[in-house]
């Protein structure tokens, strides 16, 4: 297979239109198109295209696979904060193998693996692991999170400076699953984390304020008798902990952001500079706790889906730059913990193969966001979060083909059982997703080609 | 209507329908053969996940007054206790050629999940779901309120006008809110009383008054019938969430004895869905004064279910009563 491509006519971030060529792992080359064929948006536009000079089919020109990308946008690899691997331990959910699969054809070129799995990561030897199964599958970088305590229990802090010094280099920890709810535990923990530049992404959710909820409190719940989760329960952590990582001068990551108190919080901590910085999901975008009426679990999620105003603030939040970037917290599950009643089911929703499209539907075509935004909260802003250095860099010349090129016109009905992940628990199963993959590229080499995963011998 | 899984679902229409159905069982009861063959050949599984005394009881005896074949499944004794999901606990009883299953299960959602699921086709009749709904308690409270509150020919009637005070637990109460539902389709007006921590958040958006303060509700005046909710005592421990400081201060404030009794009109009638807690929530002599129709509720329950079994079986086409 060949290593270099020619990708014509796709739109770059900033929206310039450009040959791109791609040739040892690195963008070689970038020509402007002229500027009477820039801007064409839309697939019907490339109809029209069709018969115009240099638009030809995919093909092989000068030892380069040619490639049509006229009406996509060409964007860094995008690279995800907050994603559930589930291996070691939850292989019958999901694998490195195949979650990394799914991340590529969902545009991923680099995943955080969260530390719940089994055993869980909270030592050199077992983020080693991840990062060598992330290697071996070759699909996206996998960058292992560290847990924060020993087991994620909450207790006392792992080993973090082993996983900060073993061949996985981690910078990022959380007991994602859990709050670090102890504020001795999260201080020291900010504090320690200093050492090596790293940063504590918390799960904000106050344990006592959440004993058996369900789903969010508010109208809803009280009319399907469902235990409430208070928008409370996840602000008066944030609180907390703003005000610690400005105490002792540490960075904080607020995963999955979900209410508008919680954007408040974060925009007022910003504003005294705090070195914080926060992520919202792409189904804490897209739905609301009405989800819940049918007691379908597929819906049911921790933090669980808001209401219509908090949805409508984190969209706002999000384009606004509060929120930082977008992470999927793809969590599989296997279908039995799904099928069932609401209250026995699994917390946790697929979301690796539906975050651009979502992004683009609700942000993009709404026109509150450009591409060069999505590339921001998508790509660079996760990569700076977690220190990478080859990830989340713009479509330039000279770097790393680190890209993902993507059709937003192309349309589709989503049947999660079609895609890569060994999990089917998506609440956009039956919807018509806005936009799909066509090629991802890691390092230069292909692992997504016309929407279909590249199978390797 | 296929299902019974919440009165949410019921139109006045069919709310009043139900009602006079029930009616007309309960006058075939007073016959000396009480047995119908209305369910005759139909199989009904009395699926129950949580220990109930009066209310598994009172669908098994409906069910055999309209000639059904009845198999009570309960979650001891089965694989339920093995850990077996519901999800096959449902396909293998469907598997047995069940025509209706009436369910009772720990977990809000769990009868509507049953009956939206492709696990079996079978009618679903929801005998209480966690903290959402017992629609055939507020069904057999409605009928009761209609048969003391609207006249010597109540057929037909709804509650409009009707005042009802539901006083307790409301937050953990699957009666409060079927009632709540039913009593203001049905055009009553329903007061909840509580402390405000065993409201709802939300609370606010429903049908209905809420009053923190029982004695003032009760001068305020406009009541028809005051229904008790049963309060759990362990409740009050902090394991249980600390929604009450004691025993003591609930029956104070929120107990019904004969001193809060003695303010109310003769004609207001008394109600609780049992089982009652005799000295918390409400004292004895209450229970069993005059003016208490708690006996007389699980009576009409019988009628309340022979009528949705009949009419959600049946679809009312079941031949003659």
């Amino acid at each position: 297979m060949t290593s270099a491509y020619l990708i014509r006519g796709a739109s770059l971030p900033d929206g310039t239109v450009a040959d791109v060529r791609l040739a040892n792992g690195v963008i070689r080359d970038i020509k402007a198109v002229p500027a009477h064929d820039a801007g064409r948006p839309g697939a019907a536009q490339r109809v029209s295209d069709a018969g115009r000079p240099g638009s030809e089919p995919a093909g092989t020109v000068a030892g380069a696979t040619v490639i049509d990308g006229s009406g996509c946008v060409l964007l860094p690899g995008l690279v995800d904060l907050h994603t559930h691997l589930r291996e070691p331990g939850g292989e019958e959910a999901e694998t490195v193998w195949s979650g990394t699969r799914a991340a590529a054809a969902g545009g991923y070129t680099a995943v955080h693996a969260m530390a719940n799995t089994f055993p869980v990561q909270d030592t050199a030897g077992v983020v080693e692991q991840v990062l060598r199964l992330g290697q071996e599958a070759g699909y996206v970088d996998v960058h292992p999170v560290g847990a924060v305590s020993v087991g994620l229990e909450g207790e006392r802090l792992a080993e973090l400076v082993a996983m900060a010094r073993s061949g996985a280099r981690v910078r990022v920890f959380s007991d994602d699953g859990h709050c670090v709810a102890d504020p001795v535990l999260m201080r020291r923990a900010l504090e320690y984390v200093k050492a090596f530049d790293g940063v504590v992404a918390q799960h904000a959710q106050e344990p006592r304020l959440t004993e058996g909820a369900l789903m969010h409190e508010g109208a809803v719940s009280a009319e399907l008798g469902l235990t409430g989760w208070p928008a409370v329960a996840e602000e008066s952590i944030i609180a907390r902990d703003v005000l610690l990582a400005e105490h002792v001068g540490s960075r904080l990551h607020v995963c999955h952001v979900s209410t508008a108190g919680s954007v408040e919080l974060v925009r007022w901590a910003k504003s005294r500079g705090v070195h914080v910085t926060a992520e919202v999901t792409p189904h804490h975008l897209a739905l609301t706790d009405e989800s819940a009426r049918g007691y379908d679990p597929v819906f049911k999620v921790n933090p669980p889906l808001r209401g219509a105003a908090d949805v409508e603030a984190v969209r706002q939040a999000l384009q606004d730059g509060v929120i930082d970037c977008v992470a999927t917290d793809h969590a599989p599950h296997p279908a039995e913990t799904k099928e069932c009643e609401w209250a026995a089911a699994s917390f946790g929703m697929t979301g690796l193969e539906t975050a651009l499209p979502v992004v683009n539907e609700l942000m993009v075509e709404t026109g509150r966001m450009t591409w060069a935004d999505v590339a921001r909260v998508m790509s660079e802003a996760p990569a700076r979060v977690g220190q990478l250095t080859d990830q989340g860099r713009p479509v330039a010349v000279g770097e790393v083909a680190n890209l993902t090129l993507f059709d937003p016109a192309a349309r589709r009905v989503w049947d999660p059982a079609s895609g890569y992940s060994k999990s089917t628990n998506s609440p956009f199963k039956g919807k018509e997703l806005h936009g799909r993959t066509r090629y991802t590229w890691l390092r230069g080499r292909a692992t997504v080609q016309e929407g279909k995963v590249v199978e390797r011998v | 209507m296929k299902h019974l899984l919440s009165t949410k679902d019921l139109s006045r229409d069919e709310a009043v329908g139900i009602l006079d159905t029930a009616a007309h069982m309960a006058e075939t009861q007073a016959r000396e053969i009480k047995k119908l063959p209305a369910l005759r050949g139909r199989t009904v599984v009395n699926l129950f996940y949580e220990d109930s005394t009066r209310t598994r009881n009172s669908f098994e005896t409906a069910e055999k007054r309209l000639s059904a074949d009845v198999i009570n499944f309960s979650a001891k004794g089965s694989s339920v206790s093995k850990g077996e999901s519901l999800k096959d606990t449902v396909e293998t009883i469907g598997a047995m050629g069940i025509d209706a299953i009436v369910v009772r299960h720990s977990a809000s959602g769990a009868a509507h999940r049953i009956a939206h699921s492709d696990w079996t086709d079978a009618t679903v009749i929801n005998a209480g779901d966690g903290t959402h709904q017992h629609p055939t308690q507020a069904l057999l409270d409605a009928y009761t309120l209609r048969r003391h509150l609207m006249g010597p020919d109540p057929l037909g009637q709804d509650l409009a006008g009707v005042g009802v005070a539901i006083v307790g637990d409301v937050l953990h109460s699957r009666v409060a809110r079927s009632n709540v539902d039913l009593l203001t389709t049905l055009g009553a007006h329903v007061t909840l009383v509580a402390p405000p921590t065993l409201l709802p958040i939300g609370v606010e958006t429903w049908q209905c008054g809420v009053s923190y303060d029982f004695d003032r509700t009760l001068a305020e005046g406009g009541l028809d019938a005051v229904m008790m909710l049963r309060v759990q005592a362990e409740r009050m421990s902090a394991a249980g969430g600390g929604y009450f400081p004691s025993a003591n201060e609930y029956s104070r404030e929120y107990g019904l004895d004969s001193a809060r009794l003695s303010r109310l009109p003769a004609g207001v009638l008394v109600m609780h869905p049992g089982p009652m807690n005799r000295g918390l929530e409400i004292t004895s002599v209450v229970a069993d004064s005059a003016q208490s129709v708690i006996v007389e509720q699980v009576a009409n329950g019988v009628a309340i279910r022979m009528a949705v079994l009949y009419l959600t079986l049946t679809g009312g086409q079941g031949g003659a009563l």
